[in-house]
C-alpha cells in the first residue's frame, strides 16, 4: 500500500515536471520577433530600488530612456511598460510594483484612457504571461480578459500555446530557461529613422467622453499613489498617431486640477523638448527612436528633478557601478543596432549580437 | 457548459470530491442538484421545459399505477364470481383509462417537443406552399430556442412511462428521483437513452470511493477528450471548409468531405459517450453502452445495431414493434394475404412499420428535410438489402467468400461508404445541394487536385494531417484490441511504468495536440444538436 502510494506521487511529480518543462519550452520567447513581449518579465530579475516608474503603453517604453534620466540626472527609474497596456493593467502593475518598492514618483501615460474595455487578447498576453502569480495578476487577468478567453490558460499557459508544438524553433529550446535582456530598465531601443511625413487628422468621434471604466482605475491609482504618498503625474507622450484630442487632453487637464496632480501634454511640448519629427521617429510619429527617447528623457528629466526634486544619486556608490554596467549595455547595443543598421539598411535583429553575449555571460 | 470546456472540468472536481465526501444516502440527491445546476448553465428558463416533463410523467405514472393497483386489487377479490369474459372486460376498460392518461402524457411531452422542434419546420414549409399557391400572407417562424437536450430526455420520460403503463415495471415513487433519472447531467447532451430500470440501480445506490471504478471512468473520459479535441474538432476545420462553400469543393472534395466527416463524427459521438459514461462511472452509476465498432460493420443493418445502440433500441421497442404488431397492422397483413399473396401480406406491416420508425429517426436527429431524406433513404438501402438476401445467399453459396479476411473487408468498407454517402445529407443541410454534390463526384473529374495541393487548402496544415493519422491509427487499434475484452482491464494488468506511460502520453496528447484555446472554435458536440 504504501510502495503503491509512494508510485502514485512519483508519477504526479513527474508528470508535473514534465508540463513545467514544455510549458516553459512552448511559450513564446520575444527575443527575435515581438521583442516587447519580455518587457514585463525584465523587471523581476532588476534591482528594485528605483525613485521614478513609469506605467503605460507603447509610448512609455518607447519614449523615454532611463540611462539618459540617469546620465543627465542621477535618476533611477523603471519603465513597467507593455503593448497597448490598458488602463486597468498600469493600476495592477503598479500595484505590484509596489509590493517591491516604493518610488517617488509614478508617471503614467494617458493615451490608455480612450479604452474602456478589453481590447485584444494578444496584447492581454503581453502584459500578463509574464506577470508574477499575485492577487494583483489575478485581478488583472479578470479585468482584461475577453469574452472568449479562459482564465486557467492565464495561470498554466500551455493551454493557450499547447499548438506551438508545430512551430517550435532553435530558439524555444535556446531560451528555455534564461533569456538575454532586452531592454534598459524597460525601455526598447530602436536607432532607425523613418520620418513624419503626414501627420493624420483624427477622424470625428460621435463620443469623446472616457468611459467609466477608464476613470475607475484612474481614481483606483489616484488613490493608490496618496496612500503610498507617491507623486502620480499624468503625461501624454509625444507620439503623433494615435491621435489626441483635444477634447481627450481638457478631460485630463479638468482631472488632474480636480485631484491636484501634474499633468503634460509633451506633444504639444515637442519643439520646446526639440524633437524633429524628420529625425526622432521610426515609424513616422507613432514612437520615437533613441534620438528621440534621449531628447524626451533629457527634458524630462529636468522636470523631475527640479519640479518633483527626485533626488540625484550619482554619487551613491554601489548605484552608480549597477546604472554604469546598465549604460554599458545600452551603448554596447546601440553601437550594434547602428552597425546593423549601416549593413543591411534595417535593423536585422534590434542588437542580438549584444544580446548573445549577454547570455553567455 | 461544454464537456470540453475547462469550467465543466472545474465542475466534475467539485462534484467528485464533494459526493465522496457527504453522506452515501445524500449523493443522489447531491447528482439531482449538480444536473440542475448543470443544465441551468444552458439558460435557467429552460429549467421549465424538464420540470413541466418531470412533472407530467411523475403524476401519469402514479395515476397510471393507482389504475393498475385497483384493478389488480378488483380482479383478485372477485376472482372467484368474475367469468373469464368479465374479466376480460374489466381489463380492457381499466386499460383504456390508463391508455387515456398515458395519451394525455405523450401528447403533452412529445407535444412541447413537437412545438419547439418542429413548429417553424412545419410553418416553413406551409409558407413555402404559399408561395407555389402564390399567397403573400407567410406565417410567422416563431424561433423557438431548442432547450439542451430535450430529445434526449423526452425520449426518456416517454420511454418510461410506457414501460409503467406496460407494467414492465412500477412507477417511482419518488418524484425527485425521477426528476433525477431524466435530468442526470452526463446523459442530458447527447444520451445514451437510458431505461429507468437499469439505470436506477445505480444512479440512486450508495457509493463508495472505489479506486478502480474511478480509474476506469478517468481513463474513459480522457479517452473522450483525445477523440473530440484531437481528432474530431481538427477535422471539423476541413469539413466546415468543404461543406460551406459547395460551389468551390465539388468532386474529388465532396469524397473527402464524406470521409472526413465519417471520423469526425465519429470520434466526436464517441468520444461525447466515452466521457459520458466516464463520468458516470466515476460517479459508480453505470450508463449503457451506446457503440461497438459500427465501422467494423458487414452491413448496415448490423451498422444500425452498433452505432447509436440506445436510440435504435428506442425506436424498436417503443415505435416499429408497437406499429408492425399493432390489431390494425395485423388486419391489414391478413387483408393483403388475402388479396396479394403470403409473400406480400407478411411484409406490408414490416414495411410500414419501417417506414415509420425511419422517418421518425430522421426527423428526430433535426426539423429538416435533409434529415427525412437521410432517414428514408437508411429505410430504403435496409429494405433492398432484405430483399436481395435470397441473391447474396446464393452468391455465399457459389462462390463461399464471406469467410474470408478480403471478403470481410469488402463488406466492412461497403458498409463505412454507403454510410458515408447517406450522411452527407447531414452535412450539406440541403436535399438539392446535397444531390447537386453526389453527381459532382462523377461529373468533376478532378482527383488529381487532390494531390496537387489540394488538401493543404482545407483549413489543415501537414502537421494537422499527421496528427489526424496518428489519432486514426490510435482509435482503430483501440477497437481491434477491444474485440478480446476490456482494453481497460488489459492495461490494468500491465506494470505500472506502462499503465502510467499510457495515461500520461494520452493526457500529453490532449493537453498538446487538441484543437482547443484560441484560434480554435469550441465546437459543441455534433449530438447535441438534435
Amino acid at each position: 500500500m504504501k510502495k503503491k502510494i509512494l508510485i502514485n506521487i512519483a508519477a504526479v511529480c513527474f508528470a508535473v515536471l514534465i508540463l513545467f518543462l514544455l510549458q516553459e519550452l512552448f511559450m513564446p520567447k520575444y527575443v527575435s520577433e515581438i521583442r516587447e513581449g519580455s518587457l514585463i518579465e525584465e523587471y523581476y530579475d532588476d534591482e528594485k530600488d528605483n525613485d521614478v516608474i513609469f506605467i503605460g503603453d507603447c509610448e512609455v517604453y518607447e519614449n523615454f530612456s532611463p540611462i539618459t534620466l540617469w546620465e543627465k540626472y542621477g535618476i533611477t527609474s523603471f519603465i513597467r511598460g507593455s503593448a497597448q497596456q490598458l488602463i486597468w493593467q498600469s493600476y495592477y502593475l503598479l500595484e505590484e510594483t509596489l509590493k517591491y518598492e516604493k518610488p517617488e514618483v509614478v508617471v503614467f501615460n494617458v493615451l490608455s484612457m480612450k479604452y474602456d474595455v478589453p481590447q485584444k487578447e494578444a496584447y492581454n498576453r503581453l502584459t500578463l504571461d509574464k506577470m508574477k502569480l499575485s492577487m494583483s495578476k489575478i485581478n488583472d487577468i479578470t479585468a482584461s480578459m475577453m469574452e472568449d478567453e479562459s482564465f486557467i490558460s492565464y495561470i498554466f499557459p500551455l493551454l493557450r500555446y499547447h499548438s506551438r508544438w508545430s512551430e517550435l524553433t532553435w530558439d524555444d529550446f535556446k531560451y528555455m530557461f534564461h533569456k538575454p535582456k532586452i531592454s534598459h530598465n524597460g525601455f526598447l531601443m530602436r536607432v532607425d529613422v523613418k520620418p513624419v511625413t503626414v501627420i493624420p487628422e483624427g477622424r470625428k468621434l460621435a463620443d469623446y467622453q472616457f468611459g467609466q471604466n477608464s476613470y475607475d482605475y484612474l481614481d483606483k491609482m489616484t488613490k493608490l499613489c496618496k496612500e503610498n504618498d507617491i507623486e502620480l503625474i499624468l503625461i501624454k507622450a509625444p507620439s503623433t498617431y494615435p491621435y489626441w484630442y483635444d477634447e481627450w487632453d481638457a478631460q485630463m487637464v479638468q482631472y488632474a486640477e480636480e485631484n491636484n496632480l501634474a499633468y503634460y501634454n509633451f506633444l504639444e511640448m515637442s519643439s520646446e523638448i526639440g524633437i524633429d519629427f524628420n529625425t526622432d521617429t521610426y515609424d513616422a510619429g507613432l514612437h520615437l527612436n533613441l534620438s528621440g527617447a534621449e531628447k524626451m528623457s533629457n527634458y524630462f528629466g529636468k522636470i523631475l528633478s527640479e519640479e518633483f526634486k527626485v533626488p540625484d544619486r550619482r554619487n551613491e556608490l554601489d548605484t552608480s557601478m549597477v546604472w554604469e554596467k546598465k549604460a554599458d549595455y545600452y551603448y554596447t547595443m546601440k553601437e550594434d543596432q547602428l552597425r546593423e543598421l549601416a549593413e543591411y539598411g534595417y535593423l536585422k535583429s534590434y542588437g542580438a549580437l549584444v544580446q548573445n553575449n549577454d547570455t553567455e555571460d | 457548459m461544454l464537456f470540453t470546456s475547462f469550467q465543466f472540468i472545474l465542475f466534475l472536481t467539485v462534484l467528485f470530491v464533494v459526493y465522496y465526501l457527504i453522506p452515501k444516502k445524500f449523493q443522489w440527491m447531491l447528482l439531482l442538484l449538480a444536473s440542475y445546476i448543470f443544465y441551468s448553465f444552458a439558460g435557467s428558463k429552460y429549467l421549465f421545459y424538464i420540470l413541466i416533463t418531470t412533472v407530467s410523467t411523475y403524476f401519469t405514472g402514479r395515476m397510471l399505477n393507482q389504475i393498475q393497483s385497483i384493478s389488480a386489487a378488483y380482479l383478485k377479490e372477485n376472482k372467484e364470481t368474475l367469468t373469464r369474459e368479465d374479466r376480460k372486460a374489466y381489463k380492457a376498460g381499466m386499460k383504456k383509462k390508463q391508455r387515456r392518461w398515458l395519451t394525455i402524457c405523450l401528447l403533452l411531452n412529445l407535444g412541447i417537443l413537437g412545438v419547439i422542434k418542429y413548429l417553424d419546420f412545419t410553418i416553413g414549409n406551409i409558407n413555402s406552399v404559399l408561395d407555389l399557391l402564390k399567397v403573400n400572407n407567410n406565417l410567422p417562424l416563431m424561433g423557438f430556442v431548442l432547450p439542451l437536450g430535450i430529445s434526449f430526455y423526452t425520449f426518456m420520460s416517454v420511454g418510461y412511462i410506457i414501460d409503467v403503463y406496460r407494467e414492465k415495471y412500477s412507477y417511482e415513487k419518488n418524484i425527485a428521483k425521477l426528476a433525477l433519472f431524466i435530468s442526470f447531467f452526463p446523459q442530458v447532451i447527447q444520451g445514451p437513452i437510458s431505461r429507468f430500470d437499469e439505470l436506477k440501480e445505480t444512479l440512486f445506490a450508495e457509493h463508495s470511493f472505489n479506486t478502480t471504478n474511478i480509474s476506469f471512468g478517468l481513463q474513459r473520459i480522457l479517452f473522450g477528450f483525445f477523440k473530440k479535441v484531437v481528432i474530431a474538432d481538427r477535422l471539423l476545420v476541413a469539413v466546415n471548409t468543404i461543406v460551406r462553400d459547395p460551389s468551390e469543393y465539388q468532386g474529388v472534395y465532396v469524397l473527402v468531405g464524406m470521409f472526413f466527416y465519417a471520423i469526425e463524427l465519429y470520434a466526436d459521438f464517441t468520444g461525447g459517450i466515452d466521457i459520458t459514461i466516464g463520468v458516470a462511472q466515476v460517479l459508480g452509476v453505470k450508463l449503457p453502452e451506446n457503440f461497438e465498432r459500427p465501422y467494423f460493420s458487414k452491413s448496415i443493418v448490423e451498422y444500425w445495431r452498433r452505432w447509436h445502440i440506445t436510440m435504435g433500441t428506442w425506436f424498436k421497442d417503443y415505435i416499429f414493434f408497437p406499429i408492425s404488431v399493432s390489431k390494425s397492422m395485423l388486419n391489414l397483413s391478413k387483408s393483403c394475404r388475402a388479396r396479394f399473396g403470403d409473400a406480400i401480406g407478411k411484409r406490408v406491416p414490416v414495411y410500414i412499420a419501417t417506414i415509420v420508425t425511419w422517418f421518425a429517426t430522421g426527423i428526430w436527429h433535426g426539423a429538416a428535410w435533409n434529415f427525412v431524406v437521410w432517414g428514408l433513404g437508411n429505410c430504403l438501402v435496409i429494405l433492398v438489402s432484405q430483399e436481395c438476401m435470397p441473391l447474396y445467399d446464393k452468391f455465399h453459396n457459389r462462390f463461399h467468400v464471406q469467410h474470408t479476411l478480403w471478403y470481410r473487408l469488402f463488406q466492412v468498407m461497403r458498409t463505412f461508404w454507403l454510410m458515408s454517402f447517406l450522411r452527407t445529407f447531414d452535412c450539406y443541410r440541403n436535399v438539392p445541394t446535397t444531390f447537386k454534390m453526389y453527381g459532382t463526384i462523377i461529373t468533376k473529374g478532378n482527383y488529381q487536385e487532390l494531390f496537387q495541393g489540394g488538401l493543404m487548402q482545407l483549413g489543415l496544415t501537414l502537421s494537422d494531417y499527421i496528427v489526424v493519422i496518428f489519432g486514426v491509427v490510435l482509435l482503430l487499434m483501440v477497437s481491434l484490441l477491444q474485440r478480446n475484452g476490456s482494453v481497460r482491464e488489459k492495461l490494468a494488468a500491465k506494470p505500472y511504468i506502462i499503465r502510467y506511460a499510457t495515461y500520461f502520453a494520452i493526457l500529453l496528447a490532449i493537453l498538446i495536440l487538441g484543437a482547443y484555446g484560441v484560434g480554435y472554435n469550441a465546437s459543441q458536440f455534433i449530438y447535441s444538436q438534435f
